[in-house]
């Protein structure tokens, strides 16, 4: 088993591919959700796109009408394995669901399953990533409450970005995901049908290469791996700092101490450097509050951003396969028949195929780029504002002990003098 | 204290020079040379400035100087030099001699012990020293002249040797006791506070990498461009101000470190303390076994055993005559002795008064200085949050845009 959950659908192996998107149209036709062909998703998404804006403003409730939330994670421990459960709770108005509420518990790798479903059902959308299965090989403990907290926030922003999406949302296999009380008996009915047409859809597809990939495609490419790059240069950074500052950590546990021994040693100055190591214990609450911050609220988001990255290369991949498939088609309709204009049916839908395609592409692309401004301004602004958060905190509660703000930041050196000398 | 040098006389170390020359056993030798400037302070002033007086010391004749005060007053606790060679150093810190920010440093540390020096009540009114700021050529054969090296007990120098002292002065063996505490707990102090530094050093310059990467990042983006590479900025702001801080943070290690060297002072006068009454209890010791062999001798009686009674017992007894010219051998030396032990015994108390004046004044001194330093740490602390918070401030704003 791979380690990361894109490994897994996006390998490069065209049969694997294959497996992915281009099925036979009768499978393609079962696989629709509802309602919602694939051939009109385009407009649809460019329409929603808008009402999510709107959303993200004034966060308008009453224009949503589907609502699932993950929580209460639960430790299972049988014979074979143990593993954590999740509560989904799903709240709605749709139609497409028969109750207005459900409650449902779903682990991992159901979470697994319907990222591959989707990624079968809905090849050109972009899907969400899913948290890595491990984070760090070996060194973390699965079962840890930030590990599972972690996994928890992230699983929930997985489903909220699913249910965000205008196509998505809609999708049959995550209608059952959020509603099915036995997930399993559904997941083997599915199974089945697949192992059955499996060797047909690796024959479909095999071997069609594109030569040039379209200009506006080709930016959104290049855009793509500058991106993964400098997120990942991020990614580095932010542990780094963490790493830094756990150690910076460990001297300042020391340092605050041999201050309370020389305390010990005098009669005058014992205040004073007794204050002095309260000081720089205060210290040391203030960092580990911010390396903690910065390692479950910073880092995650980091994480989902470039495996995002990752999805959205792969749905770039599969682009250019369709592409590929009908350009070869095309070139092999002008030299056999010459003569008859007549372009056959099947090289029509493959040019649909195309054009749906790169309409749904662009429109999720949008959508992922307005996500992802505002996604990161929060972040980032959540950077700054834990940074500000441990000055002040180091600040007022250490070194003026209790004094209000005001005193400490319009204050001359004496009303400090007097703050450190007067602790208690 | 009215009349202590330091009212009378303006002193400043105000230069340092590097320089070449031969030393004794001509070899080529490089080292730093100090511009020591003095001015008197006229009591009445008159408008008038009394002309600078300047001339060049280096750092060995520093040395001799505070030997020499340190063996001339030994009931004093001699203000220390700054170290001869950096320590306590964090890693950016060069360890280097001749490094421009060590030799700075040194420099102020100079300084403060002339100001020191020229401030204390008694050390201030020494003529050497007085000679060693206002006359640059002679003076060292006038240190030499003084003979101090002859009056320089070799038996402190053996650092670790102890004198079996049968009664020794409480207060002095707790502060010789507080001056090894003292020392051993400034010393881990700066030790972790130099690690302290090497850490928070890191923490600031890895956040000079997201200025970099903001700002390649910000290249390919369109409506968070110009929010991330002003934030970018940020960042890199936020990295280099860690230089001047821990700059600053330096002189408050240079003022722990004159109390680590000023606790070795305090043990000096400690350990001198105890010659003195080891050579008070070994001469009394000495009266005491005379007078009791005065007694045998005049009695007869051999009390103890020893290796005269019993040749005078196997080779028979001495003439009347030859015992008589021992006793009033012995008889003087005791007379000798009482006076010598009485002038001692006098001398000691006289060391341990004066000495023990010096060490409340350099309490007090100590208190008020460390109290200092520890405020104005306490002010340097709160001045890097504000710069903290300022710039995380301004980043946050920068984001705000994107």
């Amino acid at each position: 088993p791979s380690c990361f959950i894109f490994n897994k659908v996006g390998s490069d192996s065209p049969g694997t591919l294959s497996k992915n998107f281009l099925f036979p149209s009768p499978i393609q036709d079962l696989s629709l959700p509802n309602g919602t062909p694939v051939d009109t998703s385009s407009p649809a998404s460019s329409s929603s796109l808008l009402n999510r804006l709107q959303l993200d403003d004034d966060l308008d409730v009453e224009t949503r009408d589907l609502f699932v939330t993950v929580d209460d994670p639960k430790k299972h421990v049988c014979t074979m394995e143990t593993y954590i459960t999740y509560r989904v709770t799903t709240k709605t108005t749709r139609a497409e669901f028969d109750l207005p509420e459900y409650s449902v518990r779903r682990r991992y790798q159901d979470f697994d399953w319907l990222r591959n479903k989707l990624e079968e059902s809905q090849p050109t959308h972009l899907i969400p990533p899913l948290p890595e299965k491990f984070v760090v090989k070996g060194v973390v403990d699965r079962f840890s409450e930030e590990f599972v907290e972690t996994r928890r926030k992230a699983l929930d922003k997985f489903l909220k970005r699913i249910t965000d999406h205008p196509v998505l949302s809609f999708n049959e296999h995550f209608n059952v995901f959020l509603t099915a009380k036995d997930l399993n008996a559904y997941k083997k009915q599915g199974m089945a049908l697949l192992s059955k047409m499996g060797e047909s859809v690796k024959y479909v597809t095999g071997g069609y290469k594109l030569r040039t990939r379209p200009l506006e495609f080709a930016a959104i490419g290049d855009y793509l791996d500058t991106f993964s790059l400098k997120l990942g240069t991020i990614d580095r950074i932010a542990q780094r700092i963490i790493k830094e500052q756990l150690e910076y950590l460990v001297e300042l546990r020391e340092y605050g101490p041999v201050y309370s021994t020389w305390g010990g040693l005098e009669v005058e100055l014992s205040e004073p450097l007794e204050g002095v190591s309260a000081c720089i214990g205060n210290c040391c609450t203030a960092l580990e509050e911010l390396s903690e911050d910065m390692t479950e609220d910073f880092l995650p988001v980091l994480r989902e951003y470039i495996l995002y990255a990752e999805s959205m290369k792969n749905v770039l991949k599969k682009r250019d396969q369709v592409q590929a498939e009908y350009e070869a088609k095309l070139e092999a309709v002008a030299l056999r028949k010459e003569d008859r204009p007549k372009v056959p049916t099947d090289v029509e839908k493959c040019q649909d195929r195309v054009e749906c395609f790169n309409a749904d592409l662009k429109a999720d692309m949008e959508r992922w780029q307005n996500n992802k401004r505002q996604d990161f301004r929060q972040l980032l602004m959540g950077m700054a504002d834990k940074n500000i958060q441990y000055y002040e905190k180091v600040c007022a509660t250490c070194w003026s002990n209790g004094r209000n703000k005001s005193s400490l930041f319009s204050s001359a050196e004496g009303i400090i003098i007097q703050d450190i000398f007067t602790l208690s | 204290m009215e009349d202590c040098l330091a009212k009378k006389m303006e002193i400043t170390v105000s230069e340092a020079e590097k320089r070449t020359g031969r030393n004794a056993m001509n070899i080529q030798e490089t080292y730093t040379a100090y511009l020591i400037e003095t001015r008197a302070v006229e009591s009445q002033s008159e408008g008038q400035c009394a002309p600078v007086d300047s001339l060049w010391r280096r750092y060995s004749e520093f040395e001799l100087l505070r030997n020499y005060l340190s063996v001339t007053y030994p009931h004093i606790v001699v203000p220390p030099l700054p170290e001869k060679r950096a320590d306590f150093v964090w890693h950016k810190l060069s360890a280097d001699n001749m490094d421009p920010d060590f030799v700075e440093r040194r420099r102020i540390g100079l300084e403060n012990f002339l100001l020191r020096v020229a401030s204390h009540p008694v050390l201030c009114q020494d003529k050497i020293f007085y000679a060693f700021l206002t006359q640059e050529g002679g003076w060292k054969e006038m240190v030499n002249e003084t003979g101090f090296q002859l009056k320089a007990d070799s038996r402190l120098k053996a650092l670790n040797a102890t004198f079996r002292v049968k009664n020794p002065d409480k207060r002095f063996t707790e502060l010789k006791h507080y001056s090894d505490e003292l020392q051993s707990v400034i010393s881990h102090l700066l030790r972790v506070r130099a690690r302290v530094a090497d850490r928070l050093y890191g923490v600031y310059k890895v956040h000079g990498n997201y200025g970099r990467v903001f700002s390649e990042w910000s290249a390919i983006e369109k409506e968070m461009g110009d929010g991330l590479q002003s934030a970018g900025h940020h960042m890199d702001v936020y990295a280099a101000s860690i230089d001047d801080i821990l700059e600053e943070e330096e002189h408050y290690a240079d003022q722990l470190k004159e109390y680590l060297f000023y606790a070795e002072a305090l043990r000096a006068v400690c350990r001198k303390h105890e010659l003195m009454q080891y050579d008070l209890e070994m001469a009394a010791q000495d009266l005491t076994s005379k007078k009791q062999q005065c007694e045998e001798l005049a009695t007869g009686t051999v009390r103890t055993f020893s290796l005269k009674g019993m040749t005078s017992k196997l080779f028979g007894q001495e003439t009347p005559e030859q015992r008589e010219a021992k006793i009033k051998v012995l008889e003087e030396q005791i007379q000798e002795g009482e006076e010598q032990l009485k002038s001692k015994n006098l001398e000691g108390r006289d060391f341990v008064k004066s000495a023990w004046a010096d060490i409340e004044r350099f309490k007090e001194q100590k208190n008020h200085d460390l109290k200092e330093a520890l405020i104005s740490y306490a002010v340097m602390q709160i001045s890097m949050c504000k710069k903290g918070i300022q710039v995380w401030t301004n980043a946050k704003e920068c984001f705000s845009k994107m």
